[in-house]
């Protein structure tokens, strides 16, 4: 790589790139030669996706939890409610929260690709975007979520959210009981990043643990 | 389900509630429509607005004429012979509506 063939250095890789990843810089060397973007734009749109995670949404939802006027700010307008949070979600793409009671419960999956809240949540988890889990949750979403632990009952009803096109979904998971004490901070520790995705539930005495 | 509108639509055919089904065809190209709710029944759940068509977006074109987008629900009972689930569950998509037709209703209330 110290022959690059052009006029700017690049950092040695610490490790050898798999062919992937070869490819991928290969790529990006070619758009920065082309001019449709800059290494400078690249970085900062990579500094720009490794600085979300799912905290974001899990400060949402505790705000949720403990501001009923909040709540209904993010269920009828995310994007707005974000913002309010210091979260940037602007952009092409809109982003709906879909709320979990005690009759429904709500998951996330995007069959045709990957599509996800990143820019709330940041990258999404890899099961979420095998094979395995995008074409099993939207037939049998009951043994899916069985799988990850969730034994949902038999009179709740689940509803499976598809996003294949312009929207990206979150949930807004049920407080769990118990949990009367604490304070906001607090209730974000419980709210991990399947609880978002709807294939785990918040959980009194969790914490901050996410597998 | 959904809050409603999030963009503004225009001329929309459907309204919530209203019944349909699925275009059951081959297209190439950048579509939207999972292969596994073509042919299938459902119903309007929200009007979400009109966006650039991905259709056209995906090969540089400009999206234009906007389509509207519908979140459209579904019985999994109607979308997999074998569901094992509650006959209740239920699977929603967005939809642009050159991927739907209209089908006499059930009379139903659906989410």
């Amino acid at each position: 790589m110290s022959n690059s063939g052009h006029d700017h250095p690049h950092e040695e890789p610490r490790y050898e790139r798999s062919p992937w990843a070869a490819r991928i810089r290969a790529v990006e060397e070619l758009l920065v030669e082309q001019g449709v973007f800059t290494d400078e734009e690249l970085k900062s749109q990579i500094a720009y996706m490794e600085a979300r995670s799912y905290e974001n949404g899990a400060r949402l939802v505790a705000r949720a939890w403990v501001d009923p006027a909040f709540k209904e700010r993010l269920l009828s307008d995310t994007k707005a409610a974000a913002a309010e949070l210091g979260v940037d979600a602007s952009g092409p793409v809109e982003f709906v929260t879909v709320e979990n009671t005690d009759e429904l419960h709500n998951v996330i999956v995007c069959t045709l690709c990957s599509c996800y809240p990143r820019a709330i949540l940041g990258r999404p988890p890899d099961w979420y975007k095998s094979f395995a889990y995008r074409s099993r949750v939207v037939a049998e979403p009951r043994e899916v979520l069985l799988e990850f632990g969730l034994d949902i009952p038999a009179d709740k009803l689940i509803a499976v959210h598809d996003s294949s096109a312009d929207l990206r979904y979150l949930v807004l998971p049920e407080r769990p009981g118990g949990t009367e004490a604490m304070d906001e901070g607090e209730l974000a520790t419980l709210v991990t990043r399947d609880s978002l995705i709807g294939t785990d539930v918040p959980r009194a005495g969790q914490g901050v643990g996410q597998a | 389900m959904v809050g409603g509108v999030i963009r503004p639509a225009t001329d929309t055919r459907f309204v919530p509630g209203d019944a349909v089904r699925v275009r059951d065809v081959e297209e190439e190209g950048h579509v939207r429509t999972p292969d596994y709710a073509k042919g299938k029944p459902g119903w309007i759940s929200t009007v979400l607005g009109s966006f650039p068509n991905p259709e056209s977006l995906a090969y540089g074109g400009d999206g234009l004429p906007k389509r509207p987008l519908y979140k459209v629900g579904f019985l999994q009972t109607d979308l997999w012979e074998d569901y094992d689930g509650s006959p209740e569950d239920v699977l929603f998509i967005d939809l642009y509506e050159h991927w739907l037709e209209p089908i006499e209703s059930a009379g139903e209330e659906r989410l």
